[in-house]
């Protein structure tokens, strides 16, 4: 089937052999973004999650038809080097990453309550940020989940007073 | 004068036989009786059949009294602390769509049907009896202001309802149990028991 996608703020028109094939190996293999990564398959542990139309989404349990027409976003388009997504900057400023293999889906779930819940409680992390992490960093999670909502909070200031 | 006596005598015992046999409830009622048993037991079968349904896991899993989705045939808790959320929905980011879309995914083994959500918590039918469910159901301040026709619509047509005969595989591929009930007599036992005036049985 002929499918199109934004992703990451590009249009991408592609040709799909299986329209049931999960948007994981469409992202990964078709597109070579590899940072949303493939844990379990059974949409149990996040390391696949990012977003559709803002939403977070596992992706390994998502077929590729059901994104046709909308926005894709992967953690390659959360921010970038120059421009770090708050998140992304937080992840970085409490040292998060053990192995890393876990944190781009935790960092999607992430932006994603940011979105809902500005300022996350401990309680809205504990429900909403449910990804499984092997190398156990939830504890420095949790930090750079504060701090990411402070640094968007700060952004969010800015960006108003400049306008 | 003696014929006057025998005419008198037989028109008491005629009179008498006539208030003996219309007082008796085996003559008077007879038909009406039996057609009413009739009637209730197939009421009751109707009643039973749909119930089957009901409390089996399929549908029971997403009705629950303590706000936490179950899963497989065991009923155990929801994974990853998942519950109903403001909106029967889960939670703010984390919600029923994150992992559930709008099909099965026969991939990953997550169940999907469109409008996935719990059932509201008005309908918590969870430790409830045949009768309690049967009666919540009918109750319009618990129903959602459902009427009989919008309920056998609900019942036997929402696509939600109705994923319980197309569960999928679970996540180890395995085919998920069915109800007891074929989705037709399914049907056909609601739309049933709600013409017959969806008497719930006393017991
Ligand atoms: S790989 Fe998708 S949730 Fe684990
Ligand atoms: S950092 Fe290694 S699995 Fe999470």
């Amino acid at each position: 089937m002929k499918i199109s996608i934004t992703v990451n703020g590009v249009v991408k028109a592609l040709e799909i052999a299986d329209e049931n094939t999960p948007l994981l190996w469409v992202i990964r293999d078709t597109l070579n973004l590899k940072g949303t990564k493939f844990g379990c398959g059974k949409a149990a542990c996040g390391a696949c999650t990012l977003h559709v139309d803002g939403e977070a989404v596992r992706s390994c349990s998502y077929p590729v038809k059901f994104a046709e027409g909308k926005e894709v976003t992967t953690i390659e388009g959360l921010g970038d080097r120059e421009n770090p997504h708050p998140v992304q900057q937080a992840w970085i400023d409490e040292i998060v990453p053990q192995c890393g293999y876990c944190q781009p889906g935790f960092m999607m779930a992430t932006a994603a309550l940011l979105n809902k819940v500005p300022t996350p409680t401990d309680e809205d992390i504990d429900k909403n940020i449910i990804n499984v992490c092997r190398c156990g960093t939830y504890y420095r999670m949790r930090k750079a989940i504060h701090k990411a909502a402070e640094l968007q909070a700060d952004k969010v200031m800015n960006e108003s007073k400049t306008l | 004068m003696r014929l006057k006596a025998i005419y008198i005598f037989s028109m008491f015992l005629l009179l008498g036989l006539i208030f003996v046999l219309a007082n008796s409830p085996k003559f008077s009622g007879y038909e009406i009786v039996e057609k009413t048993k009739l009637q209730n037991q197939q009421g009751n079968e109707d009643f039973n059949k749909m119930m089957d349904v009901l409390t089996h896991q399929r549908c029971m899993n997403c009705h629950p009294s303590d706000h936490i989705p179950k899963q497989g045939d065991e009923s155990h808790p929801h994974y990853f602390g998942m519950t109903r959320g403001e909106d029967d929905h889960g939670f703010e980011a984390t919600t029923c769509n994150t992992c559930h879309q709008s099909e099965n995914n026969m991939s990953s083994g997550v169940p999907g049907a469109p409008h996935w959500a719990l059932a509201p918590a008005s309908m918590a039918w969870e430790g409830l009896t045949r009768t309690e469910i049967a009666k919540r159901l009918l109750d319009k301040s618990m129903n959602g202001n459902r009427s009989h026709e919008d309920l056998i619509k609900h019942m036997t047509e929402d696509d939600l309802v109705l994923w319980a005969w197309e569960p999928g595989v679970d996540a180890e591929g395995e085919q998920r149990t069915l109800p007891p009930v074929s989705k037709e007599d399914f049907k056909i036992a609601v739309e049933n028991w709600f013409a017959n005036g969806a008497v719930i049985p006393s017991k």
